[in-house]
């Protein structure tokens, strides 16, 4: 039967355009030869070719013909759906025409960048033209379905970006969760002395910026406490955060501190975590001065009361506002938010998976987030770079990309550590008057000031030797080199092996993912890219986007970061949570499933499928009901009925027939 | 129904459908074309929202509309974004490929596979590997059928869904 035969009134009107994409398509996909193809499909009225549908031009190309040649299906092919479906939809919108009368072909990133020889990408684009072509005659008018938006956002991790992130939408006048897992927030820039490339303090930068969190009336600030659970969608998440008990009363505490004074440990002597076990602290702790919430934790593993059940609990008499309570239990708060930000963080590299550099086996081979604590003035040393031993070393070595660069660990350049180590051989020369080398394999110091920075170091007289080190050793085979740490490199300018003897190694650890960021990314239904670190959305178009719509990430759980562009992040994911919130409703793609009533035999089959329990059974008419607010478009439901009554907008089995046919056949 | 020209006299040239999933397949697929990852012309990749979506008549439509192989593929196990379609996805692969087998249908031809996101380069070698795995089983011969385009509504008239919130008159 021919096409008029069936279509008194003409049929479907259908648009095919063919993109360029400069030469990204062009130069693999003979466009006009697509486009000549696309002209002989049933039921195209216009094809054409533009060199940028996406641009302005491009999609006035396709308004105009929507209202000249009253098109009521358009096919654009070019790049991946992800990219531009959403542009050309509204192209359509504004032609007058239902957004959902079109259907994309990727001949970008499914043909033209992966075929090599230019016939074969012809050949695929055309394919694929035509299954489209085929597709979206089936296509239907549909309607996005609109849901209203919580007014609050959550967001994981108290480091700067957190912080950052969390004041801006504080001070946008939305009611903000923070929620951090150590007992205080500040992350590790709380831990670092001073900051590349200007040298200014960071908790001159930072303390103020955690202090307007806690006072904040818009941020509500649950440290020492986890999420366990997301469930929802955009706009509406249902989350659920562990509190765990720090067997102090927030809300009595002040942060005196007697009861750590008063605990019957009269020394500190259990290592400190947040000094990395360079300092000592009690059971009874507050992990550093400026720690916020300003609010004491008792440490179950080492409290003689909770480790023996006998103790004078002098703590407990000393504390005037009897906050301390023995029997805490943790507690586990619901809320509900219409965006969440991770902003989770990262950890340093284990220097112990590098034996060769003696981390853990010499005691002055420290790694990098260690001295950043010795350098700092409220560290375990007041600020004094001090060996283990007491010492002040003469001579330090750094050695560069340790975990970073490296083939055995990690590929990835971790971006920050020529900067902190070049920071820290200031810091370290300036405390201590003594030679830095610095082992590099390329500086690299791409930034605003970062260069000059590096330079100003090269002046001061610090060394540079071109290398990675092959070990470090005890091994003295000179008399000079007795009683010292040898660091053994090829310096790759000179030529020749070297053997530089120091007192103290500083190994700058590269960025990782946080050790459970896997758990993480999957109770928030997100990716992780190879690394290990969240994948954003698009890595230019949606950098703080991810696959699931209202989670947004910040910082250096996305991939290692320094403090500038974390910040910078974190305002770019509050703007994106905020645009989302603000709106005060969200709209979702019409893909829902839908049971066509006459079909339906009440088998029930699909009832125990949904993952989200969208589908009832109505007893009366014994038939499944689909609530379509509850319905995420899986289409798992519509897979499995037997009789064909459950189907999905945008992914109807005729319009996939279709597809598969079309793949396979031109016509 | 026009053959498929073939660029030069390569003989047989497997015709594959593979069926990704939008979240995690479909994404690698673009990422291999972001890292101009080239793999074999053959694939025709055709989204689906999620592997559990994949109605096991879709698989048997492809062989008889000239597929010489079919390749689904999903989120990895735990990580589907709509929690656990894939299962679903991969309790229907192994009923199809029962079904093949007594249709006379190689197994070989169809193939599951979990790519996430991140893995561009699992989609280049998987789909290096099923067109050399269907290159070696040579052609499926199923009776080629023309592919008309079987019309909506006028053409085949079906039950009309119910009227329904949220679809334009």
């Amino acid at each position: 039967m021919r096409a008029h035969e069936i279509y008194p009134n003409g049929g479907p009107r259908i648009g095919v355009y063919v993109c360029h994409c400069g030469f990204n398509i062009a130069g693999k996909v003979n466009v006009r030869e697509v486009v000549e193809f696309a002209k002989t499909l049933p039921f195209v009225v216009v094809a054409r070719e533009y060199k940028f549908m996406c641009s302005d031009p491009g999609q006035e190309m396709i308004r105009e013909d929507v209202r000249e040649h009253r098109l009521d299906r358009v096919v654009v092919a070019a790049c991946s759906p992800s990219l531009h479906e959403a542009t050309f939809r509204r192209a359509l919108e504004q032609a007058g025409q239902n957004p959902f009368f079109f259907q994309m072909v990727n001949i970008r990133e499914h043909v033209s960048w992966v075929t090599e020889d230019p016939r074969e990408a012809t050949e695929k684009a055309k394919a694929l033209v035509a299954a489209a072509v085929r597709r979206v005659i089936f296509h239907e008018p549909l309607q996005r379905r609109r849901v209203p938006v919580k007014d609050r956002v959550l967001v994981v991790g108290g480091g700067i970006a957190g912080i950052h992130a969390a004041l801006t939408l504080a001070d946008a006048g939305k009611h903000v969760y923070l929620v951090e897992r150590e007992p205080t927030i500040g992350g590790h820039m709380a831990m670092f002395d001073k900051t590349f490339p200007t040298l200014d303090c960071a908790a001159c930068i930072l303390t103020p910026k955690m202090s307007q969190v806690a006072a904040h009336p818009n941020i509500t600030l649950w440290t020492y406490s986890e999420v366990i659970q997301v469930e929802g969608f955009v706009g509406n998440f249902r989350v659920r955060v562990r509190r765990k008990p720090r067997y102090v009363i927030e809300e009595l505490c002040v942060g005196c501190l007697q009861c750590i004074d008063a605990c019957v440990y009269k020394d500190a002597r259990f290592p400190d975590e947040f000094n990395l076990g360079l300092g000592k602290r009690k059971p009874i702790y507050i992990p550093f001065p400026q720690a916020t919430p300003r609010v004491v934790l008792i440490d179950p593993e080492t409290c003689i009361w909770f480790k023996t059940g006998k103790c004078k609990q002098t703590c407990l008499e000393a504390c005037e506002r009897a906050a301390i309570d023995f029997k805490q239990q943790e507690r586990i708060e619901e809320i509900e938010v219409g965006a969440i930000i991770l902003a989770t963080g990262f950890k340093t590299f284990d220097a112990r998976r590098i034996p060769e550099y003696g981390y853990g086996k010499y005691p002055n081979v420290y790694t990098a987030l260690e001295v950043e604590r010795l350098v700092n003035a409220s560290g375990p040393t007041g600020g004094e770079v001090r060996l283990r031993d007491g010492r002040i070393p003469k001579r330090v070595g750094i050695i560069h990309c340790v975990g970073s660069r490296d083939e055995r660990f990690n590929r990835y350049c971790s971006r920050v550590c020529c900067m902190y180590s070049l920071k820290l051989a200031h810091l370290i020369k300036e405390r201590t008057g003594a030679e830095v080398y610095n082992f590099y394999i390329d500086m690299r110091t791409p930034g605003k000031g970062y260069e000059e920075f590096y330079d100003r170091l090269l002046q001061e007289g610090v060394h540079f030797i071109r290398g990675r080190v092959a070990e470090v050793t005890d091994w003295a085979i000179t008399p000079d080199e007795e009683g010292k740490l040898i660091i053994r490199v090829e310096d790759t300018l000179v030529g020749a092996v070297r053997r530089i003897p120091v007192d103290m190694v500083v190994l700058a650890v590269g960025l990782e993912p946080q050790p459970d960021a896997d758990e993480v990314r999957r109770m928030f239904n997100i990716s992780c890219s190879k690394e290990g670190f969240f994948l954003e959305r698009h890595p230019k178009l949606a950098p703080v986007s991810t696959f699931t719509d209202g989670i947004f990430l910040a910082g250096a759980c996305q991939g290692p970061k320094d403090i500038p562009d974390s910040v910078a992040q974190a305002g770019a994911a509050a703007a994106e949570a905020l645009a989302l919130i603000d709106k005060g409703f969200v709209e979702l793609e019409p893909n829902t499933a839908y049971i066509v009533e006459a079909l339906c035999s009440g088998c029930k089959t699909c009832i125990g499928l949904c993952p989200y329990n969208a589908i009832s059974f109505d007893e009366a008419r014994m038939i499944a009901v689909i609530n379509e607010a509850l319905c995420k478009g899986c289409g798992t439901c519509v897979a499995a009925c037997p009789s064909g009554a459950a189907r999905q907008h945008l992914f109807e089995d005729a319009q996939i027939f279709q597809e598969i046919e079309g793949v396979l056949a031109y016509v | 129904m026009s053959e498929r020209p073939v660029a030069g006299d390569k003989g047989f040239e497997p015709r594959i459908v593979a069926f990704f999933c939008n979240w995690c397949t479909y994404t690698a697929a673009d990422l291999a074309g972001t890292a101009r990852m080239a793999y074999a012309p053959n694939v025709r990749i055709i989204r689906l929202m999620c592997s559990g979506r994949l109605d096991p008549q879709f698989v048997l439509a492809a062989f008889r509309h000239g597929a010489d192989g079919v390749l689904i593929g999903g989120c990895h196990p735990g990580d589907c974004h709509y929690q656990e379609g894939n299962y679903k996805a991969l309790r229907r692969y192994l009923l199809l490929k029962r079904l093949l087998r007594e249709m006379g249908i190689e197994e070989e031809r169809l193939r599951l596979v979990w790519i996430s996101a991140s893995e561009g380069d699992r989609v280049q070698k998987v789909a290096n590997e099923f067109t050399e795995t269907i290159r070696r089983l040579g052609p499926l011969r199923l009776a080629p059928r023309p592919g008309m385009i079987r019309l909506p509504a006028a053409a085949q008239p079906e039950p009309q869904p119910a009227a329904r919130e949220g679809v334009l008159p």
